[in-house]
């Protein structure tokens, strides 16, 4: 059980800082994943409160302990890592039980909770097997394990599905729900994955580019996006974000189009975001946005039609019923739900 | 894991005929010589010296051994073959432990620890590639002098410790270990030595193995070193007292017992390679961790 306070943390590689400033009060038992593209400093975050990574500026408190200088093995945290990182030439159990074993822990005591842990992720028939016996879903399981043993404070997990195939994605992702609503341990997990971000997360950090753009609920990032990176970063297909011109009442679309927006005032530019599911087609009508489908994908329950505003090159992504007879070529005419708009400053990307 | 049933090229027809037939030749150039070491500590210095040399076994096989084991001592400076070999296998293996372990100690350092001139460290170790033991042969052997260690097995063994070569192989064998095996373990607790203990070490046991082999044959083989440091006969490898013991005039040279020291003086690292041929292989081409 664990209460994580970061407080303005920081990180540096030969001067240039790749973390600025980020911080977050986790209570205890919360799941909190910390999601962004490639190269946002997402693992690296993970990495400091693990304790394998060294803290530029800020502190990490866990239990109002400060644990910047402390080595991973007293911060009393597990982790599970992308590729595992099994020790290869040891079984399963003694995999597990490693940690524990460091721990001194009595030898009874050690294989009591082995047992638990393998029942708990069904490893059991596996605890004799080297990892190079088990299948990609085994050793994640095994990672798992090792992790649970420990009974930590806190669980961190760097993109641990990230290896697996996505049927056993959607299985692992249904387990570490589970586990975490069993064991209620505070929990930091790293992804890239919308999907995983949003189905298990209390609180999201959308990380980008070293900063938490937003800190919040799946629901509210989704609802209420704090900037333009976190709404297109998250939703799929993605949001279409146009460059508008905000007059009294009325933006300016690409190709000169007018919305009318009550209550907008002039502002000159900014970014108009609309989530696919937003736009219905509706009959053409001066308040309503002409578009030109160039093509259709067809999901089944669902269709995403992909064209452009009439008379500009802006893309539009549409999100249409299964049973829509759009074809390839047609032009037809969108509008927003009431109330589905978002509205970005151009300068600097910040909700308005 | 490689599966050696699988080649590259499946070659049949003449072409396996011919390149079988390339192979033989190469094994009778290298082993004909072997052959007729053997060959020849089983006759008598009569027949050796008359040729030309039969190219089958004689009669005088157990005569020969049991004259070198028992009789020959004194044709080899007093000091009886049980004493050679127990020598030179003492040093072998002390030059081979000492070289693993140093070479694996400074290889962990190199690779797993952050210290300032870490590079440094590394280009130094890798320089004295460019030095054998030869070049730096007269500072060694004062510092030994220096030290009283000529004619002890510290001396002999201790300046052909340090490996550059040993050390890189670890090196790049270390620098395969994923970087997340060590941080699983910092996160499960384990310190420096335990990592190294319990993790480190069965991950390289295969290597270790390969460097063993290479290492042990390399101090049996020894020559010029242990010419310099030993003075009493007492303390002598086999290479040396073989050379000694034809250093007579020719005729005075008993070919036979040279020749079955020689068998005597190839045997041991010939049995650590077929004994250790499995892990020593595995060493060499194991790439899957």
């Amino acid at each position: 059980m664990a209460h994580i306070l970061l407080k303005d943390l920081r990180k540096s590689y030969a001067g240039q800082e790749v973390i600025h400033g980020i911080t977050m009060d986790i209570p205890n038992g919360e799941f909190v994943v910390i999601v962004g593209p490639s190269g946002c400093g997402k693992s690296t975050l993970l990495r400091m409160v693990a304790g394998l990574e060294g803290i530029s500026a800020g502190t990490i408190e866990i239990d109002g302990r400060v644990v910047n200088d402390l080595e991973p093995r007293q911060r009393d945290i597990a982790m599970v890592f992308q590729n595992y990182a099994l020790y290869p030439h040891m079984s399963v159990r003694e995999n597990m039980a490693y940690g524990l074993k460091i721990a001194k822990m009595p030898k009874a005591e050690i294989d009591a909770a082995v047992t638990r842990a393998a029942k708990m992720l069904e490893l059991e028939p596996y605890l004799d097997r080297k990892p190079r016996a088990l299948s990609g879903g085994q050793r994640q399981r095994v990672a798992m394990g090792r992790a649970l043993v420990r009974t930590p404070s806190a669980f961190l997990l760097d993109e641990p599905l990230s290896n697996l195939d996505a049927k056993l994605r959607v299985q692992m992702r249904m387990q570490i729900k589970d586990m975490h609503l069993n064991t209620g341990q505070t929990t930091l997990y790293v992804t890239h994955d919308q999907v995983e971000a949003m189905t298990l997360a209390d609180r999201l950090i959308v990380m980008n580019k070293g900063i938490a753009d937003q800190i919040a609920t799946p629901h509210e990032v989704y609802e209420t996006p704090a900037t333009e990176f976190v709404a297109g970063f998250i939703g799929s297909p993605a949001m279409n974000i146009f460059t508008v011109t905000a007059e009294a009442g009325m933006a300016v679309l690409p190709g000169g189009h007018r919305l009318p927006l009550p209550g907008l005032a002039a502002h000159g530019k900014v970014r108009l975001g609309l989530r696919p599911e937003d736009l219905e087609i509706v009959d053409a009508s001066t308040a309503a946005i002409p578009v030109v489908l160039r093509s259709i994908e067809w999901l089944g329950a669902d269709a995403f039609g992909y064209g452009m505003i009439d008379g500009s090159d802006a893309l539009v992504t549409l999100r249409l019923a299964g049973s829509t007879g759009a074809k390839r070529g047609d032009r037809v005419h969108v509008a927003p739900k009431e109330g589905r708009l978002h509205l970005f400053s151009a300068e600097s990307g910040k909700r308005m | 894991m490689a599966d050696t049933s699988q080649t590259p090229l499946t070659v049949r027809g003449p072409a396996r005929t011919i390149a079988h037939l390339w192979m033989i030749l190469g094994i009778i150039i290298v082993a004909f010589p072997v052959y007729y070491v053997f060959i020849a500590s089983t006759h008598s210095v009569q027949t050796i010296l008359r040729p030309p040399l039969p190219l089958l076994p004689g009669s005088e096989a157990i005569a020969n051994y049991s004259d070198a084991f028992g009789g020959g001592i004194d044709r080899i400076g007093g000091v009886s073959l049980w004493r050679l070999l127990g020598n030179t296998t003492l040093i072998a293996l002390g030059i081979a432990l000492g070289k693993i372990a140093i070479s694996m100690a400074s290889a962990y350092a190199i690779v797993f620890f952050r210290f300032p001139f870490r590079m440094a460290c590394f280009w130094l170790i890798f320089i004295t590639l460019m030095l054998p033991v030869e070049v730096r042969i007269q500072p060694t052997y004062k510092v030994m002098v220096d030290l009283g260690l000529i004619d002890t097995y510290a001396g002999l063994i201790l300046p052909l410790i340090a490996s550059a070569t040993a050390t890189l192989l670890f090196r790049q064998f270390f620098m395969t270990i994923p970087d997340e095996l060590l941080e699983a373990a910092r996160v499960d607790g384990a310190g420096p030595w335990r990592f190294f203990k319990d993790i480190l070490w069965p991950l390289s046991r295969t290597n270790v193995a390969a460097i063993f082999v290479i290492q042990f044959i390399y101090g049996w083989t020894q020559y010029l070193w242990p010419l310099l440091v030993t003075n009493s006969n007492e303390m002598n490898t086999i290479v040396i007292a073989l050379k000694k013991m034809i250093s007579f005039a020719d005729a005075d040279t008993p070919w036979n017992l040279v020749m079955v020291t020689s068998i005597l003086a190839i045997l041991p690292p010939v049995l650590v390679v077929v004994l250790m041929q499995r892990w020593f292989v595995k060493g060499l081409v194991e790439t899957e961790k």
